[in-house]
């Protein structure tokens, strides 16, 4: 187990290595003049000329790179363009913002979608499964910008229950109240996608040898389908669900911007916008981060779930 | 032993699926306490569809018709679905095929084995360990209390049939079906485990049902053997006079296969020559295959017919008695 972690690290320190690098050249592959774009096109050549040697822009690509990299390995994300504020720091101001927004969306998905999951199976082939079915696809299909609209409009314009916009303030209730309908709009997909699989899982599970042995001794359906099928159904909804975090972060870029929420997805689209690039490579390489993080957690958890992956590791 | 009931009373049994195919057809069977019954027949004879039927275990899509189905004096035919599951296990337990799959791969043997004992729900955590540990020390288990934290891959096959013995007999069945329970394993191991049922019959008294196509598992442990063929059974009747003296043409064909009673060296092993026709129409079911097939066989249902040995019965047209 140790070893294990031990070599995942790695492979993660190497990714990100490589994702530093790839995003380094991306960022200088953009057309138009970078400068441009941050000082506005009345800007003096001087003034571009000071501000290109001041972001390091003059010197050799490889140079930057090397520079970039030394930077990155003393934990130095370097400085806002604009503020001068460290990168660092203003990322760790907004992640506890996405990461409740991600891991509220999660508890959605993850909630709602196995419970619906659960009644299709119990109900299999009657016409509960037939709706829930209906019901999922249409949460998958939906768009995400119409749920947001459509959310808006119901529970913050005409029902004045939730706020339509920010964080919410300082207490923690009212955070609570601003995380609902981000995280519902960004979650709503993942409710569909999650029943559908733990349907399709559970089924599968239920046509295994060892149903027909509990079957065969008169054990509870319940209790077959609840501490049996439902365990084996976890396990591939596991590593499904770690991949759908990638998505999950990305989804939050837009639920940030349509309800005015501060996090690291709207962290990320206004420095793209402005050509922050010690910013954007910052929130890109802590979202990489994040990610990796997923993968090898969702790892973990099906090491605990499923003996036969404990004993290889 | 008279006055006790049968363990398995079954007249006329029939099991269609789709409505037209039926996988087994006016079956009758009747298992003595303490008898060991053997059904012997190829793939798709509907033995194993005959063996889960008793305890309910067919899909949705199988209609059961049965004149009489009783298990230990209680009318199957008569239950609703909880009342047949409360069945299951005190009346007729079962061992399967594949040990390797009957478990599950992600719970430990321990928790399995007691889910099975639901039933006891008065009996403390302790207390169904301590049967459970007694029961597979007493099926061959060494260090049974340390088996009970590992799972189910962690067990070769031959040990998991051993637990799933011990799992059946922790639930003082009347009847043991045990449908193929060595075909999975290695023959060392299949000795073993034949072995050990003899054992546990001798020691227990429990009817078993062994469902085989293996002749001599069937030679080694059962009192009693139907052969089946095309949901059919052909030939019914003590061991030893079957063996002996087998009436039926597609019995005296199956023994004619069979590696182990082949005398001479042969160029070419024995075969039955066409596959199990699909059931339907009139006439014997055997008759493209028969190599003693008259005209008369493709159009009348043969008649059951006793054979020389007492209690041996075959169905054919031809009277060979």
């Amino acid at each position: 187990m140790v070893s294990f972690l031990i070599r995942r690290f790695l492979l993660s320190c190497i990714i990100l290595l490589v994702v530093a690098n790839l995003l380094f050249l991306m960022l200088h592959m953009i057309p138009g003049d970078p400068t441009v774009v941050a000082l506005g096109p009345r800007s003096t050549p001087e003034m571009r000329e000071a501000f290109r040697h001041m972001m390091g822009l003059d010197r050799p690509l490889l140079e930057q790179m090397g520079l970039f990299l030394l930077r990155l390995a003393k934990g130095d994300l370097g400085t806002d363009v604009w503020s001068g504020r460290p990168v660092l720091s203003m990322i760790l101001d907004v992640l506890p913002l996405t990461a409740m927004l991600a891991i509220a969306s999660f508890l959605w998905a993850v909630l709602l979608g196995i419970v619906l999951g659960c009644v299709a199976v119990m109900q299999h082939g009657k016409w509960a499964d037939w709706l829930i079915g209906l019901i999922s696809i249409a949460f998958v299909a939906v768009p995400s910008f119409v749920v947001a609209l459509y959310a808006l409009l119901v529970f913050a314009v005409a029902l004045h229950w939730l706020p339509a916009i920010g964080a919410g303030g300082d207490d923690f209730t009212s955070q609570l109240k601003a995380l609902v309908l981000p995280s519902f709009t960004i979650g709503l997909g993942w409710v569909g996608y999650v029943s559908r699989l733990v349907r399709a899982a559970m089924i599968e599970a239920m046509g295994e040898d060892y149903v027909r042995t509990l079957r065969a001794y008169g054990v509870n359906e319940r209790r077959i389908v609840f501490s049996y099928a439902l365990k084996q159904a976890l396990l591939s909804v596991v590593s499904v669900l770690a991949i759908g975090f990638g998505t999950l972060l990305s989804g939050s870029v837009f639920a940030e911007i349509v309800f005015s929420r501060p996090g690291l997805g709207k962290l990320t689209y206004d420095a793209v916008i402005s050509r922050n690039f010690p910013v954007v490579m910052g929130t890109v390489l802590v979202t990489s981060a994040l990610y990796l993080v997923c993968m090898v957690l969702a790892d973990i958890i099906s090491a605990v779930l499923d003996p036969r992956v404990r004993s290889a590791l | 032993m008279s006055d006790q009931p049968l363990v398995l009373d079954i007249e006329d049994l029939t099991i269609r699926y789709g409505g037209v195919i039926s996988a087994v057809d006016n079956v009758n069977l009747s298992i003595r306490p303490g008898e060991v019954m053997g059904v012997i027949g190829e793939s798709g004879s509907g033995k194993s569809t005959l063996a889960h039927s008793i305890l309910g275990l067919l899909p949705k899509s199988a209609h059961i018709e049965a004149a009489r189905f009783r298990l230990s004096g209680r009318d199957v035919n008569a239950m609703d679905d909880s009342e047949r599951a409360a069945l299951r296990g005190p009346l007729a337990a079962m061992i399967f095929q594949n040990p390797m799959t009957a478990f599950s791969p992600i719970h430990r043997l321990g928790q399995q084995l007691s889910d099975l004992l639901w039933r006891d729900g008065q009996m403390s955590r302790a207390e169904k360990r301590e049967r459970i540990i007694t029961m597979l020390r007493r099926t061959g288990i060494a260090d049974p209390a340390a088996k009970l934290d590992a799972y189910p891959f962690q067990f070769s096959g031959g040990m998991l049939q051993r637990v799933a013995i011990s799992a059946a007999l922790l639930m003082q069945p009347a009847l043991l079906i045990a449908d193929e329970p060595t075909t999975a394993l290695d023959v060392t191991t299949e000795a073993q485990i034949l072995h050990l049922m003899r054992e546990l019959r001798d020691q227990s008294g429990v009817a078993i049902l062994m469902i085989s196509h293996h002749l001599g598992v069937i030679a080694e442990l059962c009192d009693r053997v139907a052969v089946m063929y095309a949901g059919q059974i052909v030939e019914e009747g003590p061991v030893e006079a079957i063996f002996a003296a087998p009436a039926h043409p597609y019995t005296q064909a199956l023994l004619a296969c069979e590696p182990a009673l082949i005398r001479e060296r042969q160029g070419r092993l024995p075969v039955i020559a066409g596959e199990v026709a699909r059931p339907g129409g009139p006439g014997c079911r055997f008759a493209p295959r028969c190599s003693v097939a008259e005209e008369l066989c493709r159009q009348a249902s043969p008649p059951v017919r006793p054979a020389a040995a007492e209690g041996q019965r075959y169905r054919c047209v031809r009277d060979l008695a």
